[in-house]
């Protein structure tokens, strides 16, 4: 149950850098009023930020571009997708991307 | 009898925004994050880590694929300051998080904003950024209730792993990692749902899924993220101006 002083002094150094990007545009953004450009573009990032997520997650795999033939991800994300727009829930959306990826590689 | 009426819809909205509303609108993330943060305590334990280590690691880092890369790093005898630097540019995307939730915390002290965005992560933005365009605000209670829950519930899953992880030789089996994938595919769906404007928005999304994919081939999975949340917003910029 020890904490070594080398793995101390990354921690701390690893918690700064991810701490700064986190606080900085919250503590300063929301003091200036943004121009109405920079509103329209911050609409979209949420979009872009979740998308290129998913995208990693599903199309890339090491590094590359994943199977799309023999990709039990990408399969297995239809019907998480389809549970997500039919009942709009996310527990819901969750509990079918676990059984459908569990199904898909006890049968693959 | 209409001021009657008028106080009850208060008392409703006031609940709303509560603390343990916040708490409430976790829940349905707390699985995928509870088999991530499993995992990274697995890892964290596979690499060499203390059960102390894994567990301050995510009182303070507290982000996923920092601390799956820490203990990587680690593992491998990586410098610190190719470990620091590493977690700085994959936590980097929170910039843009950040500062899309900046227009909901017009009213508050820095501190509390610093206190908001200190406990940011891709879910409870993802949460956060849906409750903000269904009801147009985010309440600075309601933030804390759901920032307190995932926080609690990543120290607790992390510590749990770093235990159990030795008696767990395979978690894929149980398909708990792809909750996270899964998560996010909800999240994305909720949000465009919520939005009245689902031509420009998956003209977005799909633009962010080519930009992340093209660049993560040539360059990092970080960059990749990086640049299809700033370029992919510009695209759906200038086609909704276009249209």
């Amino acid at each position: 149950m020890e904490v070594r002083g080398f793995i101390l002094l990354i921690i701390i150094g690893a918690t700064v850098v991810t701490l700064i990007p986190r606080v900085l545009p919250l503590i300063f953004l929301s003091r200036v009023q943004l121009p109405e450009w920079g509103l329209r573009w911050l609409n979209y990032v949420p979009i872009a930020v979740m998308a290129a997520l998913v995208g990693q997650e599903l199309f890339v795999e090491d590094g590359k571009l994943a199977s799309l033939s023999n990709n039990v991800e990408l399969l297995a994300a239809l019907p998480t997708l389809g549970m997500a727009i039919w009942k709009r829930s996310l527990l819901g959306t969750v509990a079918v991307g676990i059984v459908s990826i569990m199904a898909l590689r006890y049968l693959t | 009898m209409q001021e009657k009426i008028d106080l009850r819809g208060l008392e409703a909205a006031r609940q709303q925004e509560s603390f343990l509303q916040g708490v409430k609108d976790c829940v349905p993330t707390l699985l995928g994050y509870l088999s991530i943060g499993f995992a990274a305590g697995v890892v964290g334990t596979t690499s060499g880590l203390s059960v102390a280590e894994i567990g301050l690691m995510s009182i303070l880092i507290y982000a996923g694929s920092a601390q799956f890369i820490f203990a990587g790093m680690v593992a491998s005898d990586g410098s610190a300051a190719a470990i620091i630097s590493t977690i700085f540019f994959v936590n980097l995307r929170h910039l843009l998080l950040s500062a899309a939730l900046s227009p909901y915390f017009r009213q508050l002290a820095p501190l509390k904003n610093a206190l908001i965005g200190s406990l940011l992560t891709d879910e409870t933005f993802g949460v956060a950024i849906n409750r903000a365009t269904q009801t147009g605000s985010i309440g600075e209670k309601w933030m804390h209730g759901l920032n307190a829950a995932a926080y609690l519930n990543w120290i607790a899953a992390t510590i749990a792993g770093a235990f159990l992880g030795q008696w767990i030789p395979d978690p894929q089996r149980f398909g708990l990692d792809f909750a996270l994938p899964a998560m996010f595919i909800g999240l994305l769906v909720l949000l465009m749902a919520s939005r009245a404007r689902i031509g420009v928005d998956i003209v977005v999304a799909v633009s962010a899924v080519v930009i992340v994919i093209g660049v993560t081939l040539v360059s990092t999975a970080s960059v990749g993220v990086i640049a299809a949340a700033v370029l992919a917003p510009v695209i759906g910029m200038a086609v909704s101006k276009w249209k």
